[in-house]
């Protein structure tokens, strides 16, 4: 953190690290919606997008000008500050939270590391800090909005949101404890010594914890199986159906910018972050620093792919839950495993240290 | 750069929490309760404490203050009203809370050798931070922590009895 720069020099270089990362974020959220158009379709046996552009590839484009263009609609009995509030916040928290993330091995420009946009001591508390935040994004929208339909849905989001929260964030603290800080880089660190083998669900043996952030964070997400909220044959569109042009497109984007915050945390706390799983075998070929940072931003972003497609894969896949079931399964199952699995972490580590 | 921060959010904090005395919608007021807990989470930053201000953040504006917003929603409360008692409070309250004020920085003052001092963004550099407050909490000051545990088990329970009549 002691960086010899001066402060006009370590400024402007984060600033333009903010805008490269906010661009390629919000591309990122673009064609996330498409592929999963693509292979939703593909595993529903239809071909989805195809006919803007070659293979379909202009339909983000196609899409964003057509929400832009649309007429933005103000309902006269909404709560006017809030109603426009409500999106900003759930935009702003989504993507926020990728301010903390190394994204790349550490590379040194002027003394500013460019992988990263804020390496803070405690990232991890920040983004599910910044993550909780993000529900007043929702709650606010559902209430503001003056709908029935859109205050069940926001409730329901709000109540599941703040359930699974408990279950997610206990679910991290074993890997916090093999790591013995909060900060991203030393998580990802304590996890690279031997490549695949020493990621935290491998080696770490965290493959309890992994699962339980997997489904809490499919809950925080409102995806499916956990997408009550927008329960489409129950609730219209849940908060958001009052919601039209780009403030609708704002709690999309912050749908798809939350997932791919997600699969950031998931490869940086249990697949080993920006690092190769093939470990310090094939470093032999990537000689200099720079193709050393291109090859570890290559790992980062195929994990993150793949757990994108894996979110795509469980929508096409499974149905809905019953409400009461959700709460049931996230309080009465997912709660206790997550303890029972700090336990034993906690012991194994007492027994070994 | 740190000092302008502090004062930046320092100023919020105070702007919130005088719109939270002066807006009549429960939820308006709500909301501006969690703008003075997340410039206090900045300013505990500022001066160094990283843990506090996650667990600031976490804790009252992300757990805490959601809840009063979903009782707010669900009781879907009106605007209050100018009662005979609120202008009691309006009479009262404001010497009070001057009081209160005067009190607490003539303690925070007389003692402020024995409570020590921080310097703005002077702690930010240490990466054992985290490291020292939970030493501390297990070690020297591990009675007061478990006792607080205790407390909050007690809640708990007392919140289950109160629900269970109800079913």
């Amino acid at each position: 953190m002691t960086e010899p720069t001066s402060l006009p020099i370590f400024l402007l270089i984060s600033i333009v690290k903010i805008a490269v990362v906010l661009v390629i974020t919000l591309t990122a959220v673009a064609y996330t919606v498409l592929l999963e158009r693509k292979v939703l379709g593909r595993m529903q046996n239809r071909w989805g997008p195809s006919r803007v552009g070659p293979f379909g590839l202009l339909q983000p484009l196609a899409d964003g000008i057509k929400l832009f263009l649309k007429e933005d609609m103000m309902p006269l009995a909404v709560e006017r500050p809030l109603f426009v509030l409500a999106p900003i916040i759930a935009l702003g928290c989504a993507l926020i939270s990728i301010a903390v993330v190394p994204f790349g091995a550490t590379y040194l420009y002027k003394g500013v590391d460019i992988t990263q946009i804020a390496n803070v001591n405690v990232g991890l508390l920040v983004v599910l800090g910044v993550t909780s935040i993000g529900v007043y994004g929702i709650a606010l929208s559902g209430w503001s909005s003056n709908n029935k339909y859109s205050l069940f849905g926001s409730l329901r989001a709000t109540a599941q949101v703040i359930s699974y929260e408990l279950a997610l964030g206990l679910s991290l603290v074993g890997v916090v404890m093999r790591a013995g800080s909060l900060n991203l880089r030393h998580i990802v660190d304590s996890q690279s010594a031997h490549g695949a083998l020493s990621w935290n669900i491998v080696g770490g043996l965290q493959i309890v914890a992994f699962f339980i952030y997997l489904m809490a964070a499919y809950a925080e997400t409102n995806r499916s199986p956990f997408d009550l909220p927008e329960a489409e044959s129950e609730l219209v569109a849940g908060y958001h159906t009052e919601y039209s042009s780009m403030k609708f497109a704002m709690f999309f984007m912050a749908e798809y910018a939350n997932m791919i915050t997600v699969a950031c945390v998931a490869t940086l706390l249990f697949f080993g972050g920006a690092s190769s799983p093939f470990g310090h075998t094939f470093d032999g070929f990537a000689n200099g620093a720079f193709a050393h940072v291109a090859f570890s931003i290559f790992w980062f972003v195929s994990k993150i792919l793949a757990f994108i497609l894996l979110y795509i894969w469980v929508r096409a896949t499974l149905p809905r839950f019953r409400y009461d079931q959700l709460m049931g399964f996230g309080w009465k199952f997912l709660l206790p495993v997550a303890m029972i699995n700090i336990l034993v972490t906690a012991l194994a580590l007492a027994y070994h240290g | 750069m740190q000092l302008a921060l502090f004062i930046i959010f320092g100023l919020l904090a105070i702007a919130g929490a005088l719109n939270l005395l002066y807006q009549r919608h429960p939820i308006n007021s709500a909301l501006s309760l969690v703008v003075v807990m997340m410039s206090l989470a900045v300013l505990y930053w500022s001066l160094g404490a990283e843990f506090l201000a996650a667990a600031q953040v976490i804790v009252y504006a992300g757990a805490v203050m959601v809840l009063f917003v979903f009782v707010v929603m669900l009781l879907n409360a009106g605007e209050e009203e100018r009662t005979h008692g609120s202008r009691i409070a309006y009479i009262a309250g404001i010497p009070g809370a001057l009081g209160v004020l005067g009190l607490l920085s003539w303690v925070f003052f007389s003692n402020r050798i024995a409570l020590g001092t921080t310097t703005v963004g002077g702690d930010l550099n240490a990466s054992d931070n985290l490291k020292a407050v939970s030493h501390m909490l297990f070690t020297s000051l591990l009675l007061p922590f478990e006792v607080t545990s205790i407390l909050i088990l007690i809640a708990i329970l007392g919140a289950v009895v109160l629900a269970r009549k109800e079913l």
